[in-house]
């Protein structure tokens, strides 16, 4: 293969990663050291006015006062998302486990089952959370059934907000976690139980370790999009707390304040990125080790 | 006999679905012996290992380790280990690691663990290999640790699951005797199973032969291979010729059986409970040629020749009816009998044996 073929050859990739990914970093980036327009929106320039407002505000006699405020929400996403994550993770690992186990008509059924919310439009399915989540709700219903106290349903509370962020990204656990339980020899399991090992046992030396490349990839693919979750606490969380998504969504429409957005927006790319680099080190000394 | 028997099997069967994997299963494996579990696949010993394993439950019957039923106990409670066909390492786990997994879960002290992994892996010969991984070792490196895991927490029962089926041809002689040391070494009753009938004939202390879900047969390699005592038998433990026959008399143990070859041969018997068809079993090594034809003999006309070093294998047509004959090369310089010669051949009514149908 020729050089002028190879680069020729991946110039749509190329192009398609610089147009949509790159130049619009760029420009995130740019306008997070802009100034903000007088009438919304920004003008060109080089101003750290937003990043200093991610820490400070201004006092009444223009002295720079710290302010976590903005901390307390960047703290409070990583806290959600993290939570997320470690539901998902946790819900994911025996329903993989239970599909490896089915035959092979059912697991192909079971998996499309899993990616059939993708179907449907991603705002349909947290509305429907809203109506079953709202008063005299399914999930009210289940509740005062149970001799739970009539009235008020679940909505516009953290848990509903939880549910919610887990039932939207969980199949980007399940099937990263599924390919990697699904590869594992059922001999291993056996040969665990053989040699005196509890279920338990199994599940914490022998499932967990040998699936762990599938486990970090769910875990990563769902922690980093829970980050800018937006919807879930907008609907169901009814923008009560503040999250990161929600905030640089507030700057860009109702705040008219354009370089502060993408200066969080910045902020949060600097920790996906941070997320992602640790994960590679972490395989790239997995790899060593194993060579 | 007062000796406790290490396994007992007390009518096993097994179903799976509409298929029945073991039907009625009996028998004692003895303290210290090496047991091995022969047959076609498909005829249910690798299904009858693993529920002594523990990996499988039995529709009906019992299974006691030491006189005492195990049949409730989960496969962790079990003091029986196995060594798994493919052998089953933790890819994750340095050898040492993999030894010691039975031990740790077993709430041995730390320092005991060391010295019984040590000791472990030096009787395997695998000491200076100890931190490795896996999948840097060769199969037979393979084979090698997977029984050092297995017995380890010195197991009351070492089950081995076609061990040797991995292993190119070389290596399998090696670890036949490998095994053998082990098992004397150790004092452990080992239940091997295996296909392959060279193996447990080479192995055995006694062979169980399985064939539709049940055991046809049990008893020392010679036996099985001497005295089958059904068609079956006789015919997946090395090679015979089977002679169809009406048999005359019968008194006990011996019959008189008039052959299609047209001779009356009087020898053992087994499964003949009244006079009538039946077959007569005799292997090709037990059949002479020419000088060697002994006993009743007949003229008959060679059709084929397979020189393999040691032995020639002749196919004889004598009286409508084609036997395998094999003959050992004992002289450099054998006469030669070739395809189309007219021979004479014979052989010993004792070394035959009369089966019923």
């Amino acid at each position: 293969m020729s050089k002028a073929f190879r680069f020729w050859g991946l110039f749509p990739a190329w192009a398609l990663m610089v147009l949509t990914l790159i130049i619009p970093v760029f420009i995130v980036a740019a306008v997070s050291v802009s100034e903000r327009g007088a009438y919304g929106g920004f003008d060109w320039g080089f101003d750290l006015t937003a990043y200093r407002q991610i820490l400070f505000t201004l006092g009444w006699t223009d002295e720079l006062e710290f302010d976590p405020k903005y901390l307390i929400i960047i703290g409070r996403t990583l806290a959600y998302a993290t939570g997320v994550t470690l539901i998902s993770l946790i819900l994911s690992l025996p329903l993989a486990y239970w599909i490896s186990l089915q035959s092979a008509r059912m697991k192909l059924i079971l998996v499309y089952l899993v990616t059939l919310p993708f179907w449907v439009s991603m705002i349909v399915r947290v509305y429907s959370w809203l109506i079953i989540l709202g008063n005299d709700g399914l999930a009210e219903r289940i509740y005062v059934f149970f001799g739970g106290a009539d009235g008020q349903g679940f909505l516009f509370t953290w848990g509903a907000m939880l549910v919610g962020m887990v039932y939207s990204h969980i199949p980007l656990m399940i099937l990263p976690v599924y390919a990697a339980v699904e590869k594992l020899d059922p001999a291993l399991i056996e040969a665990s139980h053989d040699l005196y090992g509890s279920r338990w046992t199994a599940l914490r030396r022998v499932i967990i370790p040998l699936s762990a490349p599938g486990l970090i990839g769910g875990s990563i693919l769902v922690f980093v999009p829970s980050l800018g979750a937006v919807l879930e606490p907008m609907l169901l969380g009814g923008g009560r707390q503040l999250m990161m998504g929600t905030l640089i969504q507030n700057q860009f429409g109702g705040s008219r304040d354009w370089p502060f957005g993408a200066a969080i927006a910045m902020v949060l790319l600097t920790i996906v990125v941070l997320v992602l680099i640790v994960n590679a080190r972490r395989a790239a000394r997995q790899m060593e080790a194993s060579a | 006999m007062s000796r406790q028997s290490a396994i007992e099997i007390a009518g096993v069967s097994k179903q799976f679905g509409d298929f029945t994997a073991l039907d009625h299963v009996d028998f004692k494996i003895q303290q210290n012996e090496f047991f091995t579990l022969l047959g076609p696949s498909g005829c249910g010993k690798t299904t009858l290992l693993r529920m002594i394993a523990g990996f499988e439950t039995p529709t009906q019957g019992d299974i006691l380790l030491n006189g005492k039923t195990i049949s409730d106990s989960p496969a962790h409670r079990r003091k029986i280990n196995t060594v798994f066909q493919n052998y089953a390492l933790f890819p994750h786990m340095t050898l040492a690691q993999n030894v010691a997994f039975g031990l740790e879960n077993l709430g041995w002290a730390k320092g005991d663990i060391k010295s019984r992994v040590d000791e472990m892996l030096e009787m395997v010969h695998m000491a200076q290999f100890a931190r490795r991984k896996p999948d840097q070792l060769s199969g037979g490196q393979k084979q090698r640790i997977a029984l050092a895991r297995a017995l380890a927490p010195k197991p009351e029962v070492l089950l081995l699951d076609e061990p040797l089926s991995a292993l190119d041809l070389k290596l399998r002689q090696s670890m036949r005797d490998e095994l053998r040391r082990l098992q004397r070494e150790t004092g452990i009753t080992f239940v091997f199973v295996t296909h392959d009938q060279e193996e447990a004939l080479d192995m055995s202390d006694r062979i169980a032969v399985m064939g539709n879900g049940r055991v046809q047969q049990i008893g020392a390699p010679d036996e099985i291979y001497e005295a089958p005592e059904n068609r079956f038998v006789a015919d997946f433990i090395g090679e015979t010729n089977f002679l169809d026959g009406e048999v005359t008399a019968l008194d006990g143990d011996t019959a008189t059986i008039h052959t299609a070859l047209g001779i009356d041969v009087t020898t053992t018997q087994s499964g003949v409970t009244a006079p009538g068809p039946a077959v007569l079993s005799i292997r090709p090594e037990k059949i002479g040629l020419e000088a060697q034809a002994e006993g009743e003999t007949r003229e008959g006309t060679v059709v084929s020749r397979n020189y393999m070093g040691g032995f020639t294998h002749y196919t004889v047509e004598a009286g409508g009816v084609s036997l395998r004959v094999s003959r050992r090369n004992a002289q450099a310089r054998a006469d030669r009998i070739e395809v189309g010669d007219t021979v004479t051949l014979g052989f010993q009514p004792a070394n035959a044996r009369i089966l019923g149908q």
